[in-house]
């Protein structure tokens, strides 16, 4: 059994030093019809990134990715710099005529999207080429290498039951040297992903017959991120299905949100697509989705008849009716552990790090201001969207609604959600983007918090303060301090892993939805003692 | 304001000084040699199995003690002063005080085997233990076996320990069925099997003769009594109960038993001088209770109830109904009301038992058999509601209604397969009664 594992985690690793290695094969290179068609394509008036380009790509030189990204780049900024200059000049002489004229010159868009474009035509080797065989050395073997890792435990924890075992004695699970360089992994993963895209496209390649098949597009680095989520999704799935294979609420738990990654987020939107429908993920609720006000997914969906038309009031019920009223009943775990993509990801990529949340007060304050910011900014954002919308003016009091949105997209959307929010799971827990990010997180929460039927129920004076409960909390709620006070646990932030009542080896805690009376319970002596001591508290 | 100050910073005195802290303005200190912060000790055992790290036992952050002014001193107290009102530190220290509260907790039994003090032999109860447990069986390499000596729940908590870290253990027990003493038959079985399915080498009916010691005087083998085999090990283990610790009183002429005498408001024969916890013996036994209750929710009662009498609103210490919980390493278990052994039953005493037939699940409800009063009920594998069988208690229900709403005590998390339609069955059946289960009800379970 342990040969099995050691094998697996060999062959994982064989599996991710291919997939990074996979990076720096390739050559890059156009022909001049190429180049002429893609220019013709994007409508480039521009005579100058034409020459820039011929002369920097279209070559017979073997270029690597690195050196075809600055290529494109040096391309783009000589001829922008070009036209810049001549606006300045223009500018200056108040020919405005001529400066006008120049804007039509320029390229816009983000310099590495425009890299990973041409690079995704101009690839050529192993992964380009051999695309089935690139796919299985890489996912393959990470999917084969990691099975052979978890299944074992199957017999290797020995009997069902909470096996946390060498959690804190672990280097990967402990903030130990594995931890810190899966978080280095992570954080540059989601850095290329997001900022420079052309670096990763031979990635983009090992999924390029699987976008086809399924929406007859070819892949973007997007495509590529959502079949990699699911991937890991289900191999961590299956891993949270053994570690827990006594708890039949985890078990229902994973099933779900890995239903929802897959079919709701990842299928379906492709399948939309190779119907030429707008691309919609029909459980992604705004804010958590939170472009989707924004003027260009709204020209889309008017644009797109009925059909459009409906995503567009789905999104608006599921946001003001299914979301206040589930939670009324269920409480925010309804979404954020059995529905949301996010939290799925969190529940099994991140499960191995669910202990390295931060439960002091400190951090609970941090939290509150920041998660409570960033609803605050997303329904300021969406206020100017709205308005720029409507009213057909860009700005709002003197600020550029593209502005606001850049800078959102930017801070929350990319660095928030995607590099912090699940980069530094192994070093801050895995519900980092949840616990302090989450826009909708925060309007569940306050939900959940005034107005349902959910709380977490602690099983009167049972309690040994054994500390299991707040360690194993992913949110950072100190579970153990309102158990030991026999209290219900009513927090805005308790996603309902239910994790804190698989690990209690006292039966104190278990997740309810019950009636709203007596919900929040504070007492001050336990039960145990005779009445007497309760007639006292009472009577107060 | 007066000076109080409380000896121990386990889960009884930490529980009288918050009270006393939350009702009062008087002055607090607590004394430990153990650590300077309070942690759980019932969670010390998740530490060395690698659950937790020693400050998630810590269930205060280290500002608390400061921001509620609840003093913290680390030192060894050699002797207390009832005339001077002052404690004598090992160091030479004193402090004095207008009240103190003894919290000391207990020590492990040691009954006079031979090299029971060796390097290598330890007890499961301090933090030291643990310290000297990461010393002498860091992993199997340096500890090539364990034995385990005391069939109780620290006991079988320490293997579970030790087997985490894959170290063979071999598990003496003096009675012929593990813990046969407190659990019936039926649940003693059961743990019997689980514990050997964890590759423990549980041996019955067997006691330690003794201890021997290499060169170093390092523990090197245990003698059994019963065979004289001679079993090879790194570790020795003695969790065979434990002990009032207040050795240092012993010249102080507070009243002492096995433990500090107190009266039923925690009073020891001097005045302003109390005794909670582990430590506290009681004149007369309360209820079915024993004088001497070494229990984690016990302690934390004493503590609640000490502080309203310091703080002016003398309160005797009465206990509810009994109940307790432990994990036998993946079996939980919980306990209501009473529920004795067949060794301890009483005369008007009879149990009905249900158990899964092949998963680790069992129940035993123990009633009347002349009046069908319930009178208590373990479980093992199911997770039962505190509230609702003390509030069955307090009632005096009988054995039937328990059956029959069943149901509303369920505390097992969601989804979770439930058995209480078998359980009624098999009681029909047994009883020739026609009860029938009742679904669960919200209005039942929160109607007070």
């Amino acid at each position: 059994m342990k040969l099995i594992k050691q094998t697996g985690l060999i062959i994982f690793l064989l599996g991710l030093t291919f997939f990074i290695g996979t990076i720096f094969t390739g050559s890059f290179n156009l022909t001049q019809p190429e180049l002429d068609t893609f220019i013709k394509e994007k409508g480039y008036k521009s005579e100058i990134i034409k020459d820039e380009l011929s002369k920097a790509i279209v070559t017979n030189e073997a270029l690597n990715i690195f050196q075809f990204s600055s290529a494109v780049i040096g391309a783009y900024e000589a001829s922008n710099n070009h036209y810049d200059a001549l606006i300045a000049k223009y500018d200056s002489e108040k020919n405005w005529d001529a400066k006008g004229k120049q804007f039509q010159y320029k390229i816009f868009g983000k310099p590495h999207s425009l890299s990973f474009t041409l690079a995704k035509k101009a690839a050529k080797g192993f992964a380009a080429d051999n695309t089935g065989l690139a796919w299985f050395l890489t996912f393959g073997l990470g999917i084969i290498g990691a099975l052979m890792f978890i299944v074992p435990d199957v017999i290797l924890l020995g009997k069902p039951g909470i096996k946390n075992d060498g959690i804190f004695l672990s280097a990967a699970t402990n903030r130990g040297w594995i931890g810190w360089f899966t978080f280095i992994f992570l954080v540059t993963f989601y850095i290329l992903l997001y900022f420079y895209p052309d670096y990763i496209v031979n990635w983009v390649y090992l999924v390029e017959p699987i976008s086809l098949s399924l929406s007859g597009n070819p892949a973007s680095q997007w495509f590529l991120y959502g079949f990699l989520y699911c991937t890991v999704m289900t191999v961590m799935a299956i891993r949270m299905y053994i570690k827990y294979r006594h708890n039949k609420y985890q078990i229902l738990r994973t099933t779900s949100v890995l239903f929802f990654q897959i079919v709701f987020a990842f299928l379906i939107p492709e399948i939309l697509v190779r119907f030429e429908k707008p691309w919609y993920d029909f459980k992604n609720a705004f804010p958590l989705d939170y472009d989707f006000f924004f003027r260009w997914n709204l020209d889309e969906l008017l644009a797109s008849g009925a059909f459009g038309l409906f995503i567009l009031v789905w999104g608006i019920i599921l946001t003001i009716v299914v979301v206040p009223v589930m939670v009324y009943f269920f409480g925010k775990r309804w979404y954020c552990s059995w529905v949301c993509g996010c939290g799925g990801l969190a529940e099994t990529l991140g499960d191995p790090y669910r202990q390295n949340s931060s439960k002091t007060l400190l951090s609970w304050r941090a939290e509150r201001i920041i998660i409570h910011s960033v609803l605050v900014f997303v329904l300021v954002m969406t206020g100017f969207a709205l308005y720029t919308f409507f009213s057909g003016a860009d700005q709002v009091i003197g600020i550029k609604t593209q502005t606001i949105q850049d800078i959102y997209g930017f801070l929350i959307g990319s660095i928030f959600a995607g590099v912090i929010g699940t980069g530094f799971y192994p070093i801050f827990g895995n519900r980092v983007w949840c616990r302090f990010g989450c826009p909708l997180a925060a309007y569940l929460g306050f939900v959940q918090r005034f107005k349902s039927r959910f709380r977490i129920t602690t099983n009167g004076g049972q309690c040994i303060s054994c500390g299991n409960c707040s360690t194993y909390c992913e949110q950072g709620i100190d579970v153990r301090a309102y158990a030991q006070k026999g209290e219900n646990i009513v927090r805005s932030s308790c996603v309902g892993c239910g994790v804190c009542s698989a690990v209690c080896p006292r039966g104190v805690l278990k997740l309810e939805n019950g009636p709203e009376d007596g919900r929040i319970n504070p007492t001050e002596i336990l039960l145990g003692n005779d009445v007497d001591l309760m007639d006292l508290v009472n009577k107060k | 304001m007066e000076h109080i100050v409380i000896i121990g910073n386990g889960i009884s005195g930490v529980t009288a000084a918050r009270h006393i802290r939350k009702n009062s303005d008087n002055k607090i200190t607590i004394v430990s040699a153990e650590t300077k912060y309070f942690f759980s000790r019932t969670a010390l055992m998740y530490v060395y199995m690698g659950h937790m790290k020693f400050e998630h036992t810590q269930p205060y952050e280290n500002w608390f003690w400061e921001k509620n002014r609840i003093s913290l001193k680390e030192g060894l107290v050699s002797n207390v002063d009832t005339d001077k009102k002052q404690l004598n530190f090992s160091n030479g220290e004193t402090l004095s005080f207008d009240r103190l509260i003894i919290a000391t907790g207990s020590k492990p039994n040691k009954f006079g085997w031979p090299g029971q003090d060796l390097e290598g032999v330890m007890g499961m109860y301090h933090k030291q233990d643990l310290e000297k447990l990461e010393k002498y069986a860091p992993n199997n390499k340096a500890c090539n076996r364990a034995v385990i000596v005391g069939g109780g729940l620290i006991g079988i908590e320490l293997a579970e320990m030790l087997r985490s870290r894959k170290i063979p253990v071999t598990f003496l027990v003096r009675e012929d069925s593990f813990w046969n003493g407190v659990l019936p038959a039926q649940e003693s079985a059961m743990i019997n099997d689980h514990i050997k399915e964890h590759h423990i080498d549980l041996r019955l009916s067997t006691n330690l003769k003794e201890i021997k010691s290499d060169e170093n005087g390092r523990v090197k083998s245990i003698i059994i009594e019963e065979t004289g085999e001679e079993i090879p090990c790194n570790v020795v283990g003695l969790t065979a109960g434990v002990a009032p610790n207040i050795d240092f009183l012993k010249e102080s002429g507070i009243e002492l038993g096995r433990g500090v005498k107190v009266n039923r408001f925690l009073e020891t024969n001097i005045p302003n001088i109390y005794a909670i916890g582990d430590c506290a013996e009681q004149h007369e036994a309360i209820g079915q209770r024993r004088n001497i209750e070494a229990v984690w929710y016990t302690g934390r009662m004493m503590g609640e109830t000490l502080a309203q009498t310091i703080c002016g609103n003398k309160t005797a210490y009465k206990p509810g109904h009994w109940f307790n919980s432990a994990k036998f390493l993946d079996i939980e278990y919980q306990t209501y009301g009473w529920v004795f052994s067949e060794k301890g039953m009483k005369e008007n005493e009879a149990y009905f038992q249900w158990k899964h037939p092949n998963e680790h699940k069992c129940i035993t409800i123990s009633f009347d058999k002349n009046t069908k009063l319930f009178l208590g009920i373990n479980t093992f594998g199911i997770r039962m509601r505190h509230e609702i069988f003390d509030k069955w208690l307090t009632e005096n229900k009988s054995v039937e209604h328990v059956l029959e709403f069943l149901s509303d005590a369920n505390f097992d998390p969601e989804f979770f397969k439930l058995h209480e339609a078998e359980i009624v069955a098999k009681f029909n059946q047994e009883n020739n009664t026609n009860i029938q289960l009742k679904k669960k009800s919200w209005k039942r379970i929160f109607s007070h």
